[in-house]
């Protein structure tokens, strides 16, 4: 018996670089990075870099680009529990942060989507610098999922 | 520049350009901040690279997260009720329509100000504050040295 999942991951992955990692400008302003992919699944990495900077004194990230990247994940996490593509929105995004990132460190965020119904995903999401038991940050949302596909023929990209 | 002389700068002029240059990332976002009316107005220029979604075209939702915080933030640096820059606790953002590719604005409320907590309420909206495109609920722990 053949998994779905496995016979075409790697066109997933070239459907996800291609229309939301790279495909969506501001994912592609913060240089986003697929880390992990499967289905319900999906984790990001953000790259540290100089511009991104909230604070200069500390060498730490805004709080806004990791806000990006936990919307980011969650949103694609969606994506990857629809069996078929369908214009996704966040409806709402909580964020804790539970202690300060590190300097110099790039963020890694983990959204499991663990349930979907008729119109509306659930995702829990973690950000971290590679450890996800010390985590920088949690997360939960929700996410609208439109089922007009008949008007509106473009992939989940959330807005 | 340092944060603290840029902050002091911003107290003595009312122009918020001295914070944008210390914080790389609100240069970035093309994030600022100006007083209207004597309250903080955030705002975020718009830049191809802010766009979420470019079919419909809207911005990212993380942008207009990103701004309601700084927003908050500036406004608690303005009213000098943190010496150090404030850190989030925790944000909360309600998405209630796409926003268009264009500037957006940011106002912040302080629903409850204590010593050490501030619980903020912040409002992102483009041409009209009455129908905002999205809506935030943030902890700050203030910053006290």
């Amino acid at each position: 018996m053949s998994d779905p999942f496995l016979s075409q991951k790697d066109e997933i992955r070239r459907r996800l670089e291609e229309r939301y990692v790279g495909g969506v400008p501001h994912n592609r302003a913060l240089n986003l990075r697929i880390v992990d992919y499967r289905p319900e699944h999906l984790s990001l990495a953000l790259p540290y870099r100089e511009e991104l900077v909230g604070n200069p004194e500390t060498g730490v990230l805004h709080g806004g680009c990791i806000t990006s990247l936990i919307d980011a994940t969650c949103g694609g996490a969606v994506i990857m529990s629809l069996v078929a593509p369908r214009r996704t929105a966040t409806l709402d995004l909580r964020i804790d942060y539970v202690r300060p990132a590190l300097p110099h460190q790039e963020v890694i965020c983990e959204a499991h989507c663990y349930k979907v119904t008729r119109h509306v995903a659930f995702v829990r999401a973690t950000a971290h610098h590679g450890d996800m038991a010390s985590p920088i940050a949690t997360s939960s949302g929700t996410f609208v999922v439109f089922r007009d596909e008949g008007r509106r023929t473009e992939d989940g990209e959330s807005a | 520049m340092r944060v603290r002389d840029a902050l002091a700068a911003v107290r003595e002029t009312g122009d918020f350009t001295a914070i944008q240059e210390v914080i790389p990332y609100a240069r970035f976002m093309g994030i600022t901040a100006e007083l209207v009316d004597g309250d903080v107005v955030g705002r975020m220029r718009y830049s191809d690279h802010l766009v979420g979604n470019p079919t419909v075209p809207a911005l990212h939702g993380g942008t207009l997260g990103a701004l309601m915080e700084s927003t908050a933030i500036f406004k608690l640096l303005w009213q000098g009720e943190t010496t150090g820059v404030p850190k989030t606790i925790n944000i909360t953002v309600e998405y209630l329509r796409g926003a268009r590719p264009e500037d957006v604005f940011a106002r912040a409320e302080f629903t409850r100000h204590g010593r050490r907590v501030a619980n903020v309420r912040v409002f992102a909206y483009q041409d009209d504050p009455e129908r905002p495109a999205a809506v935030a609920t943030a902890h700050f722990l203030l910053v006290q040295d």
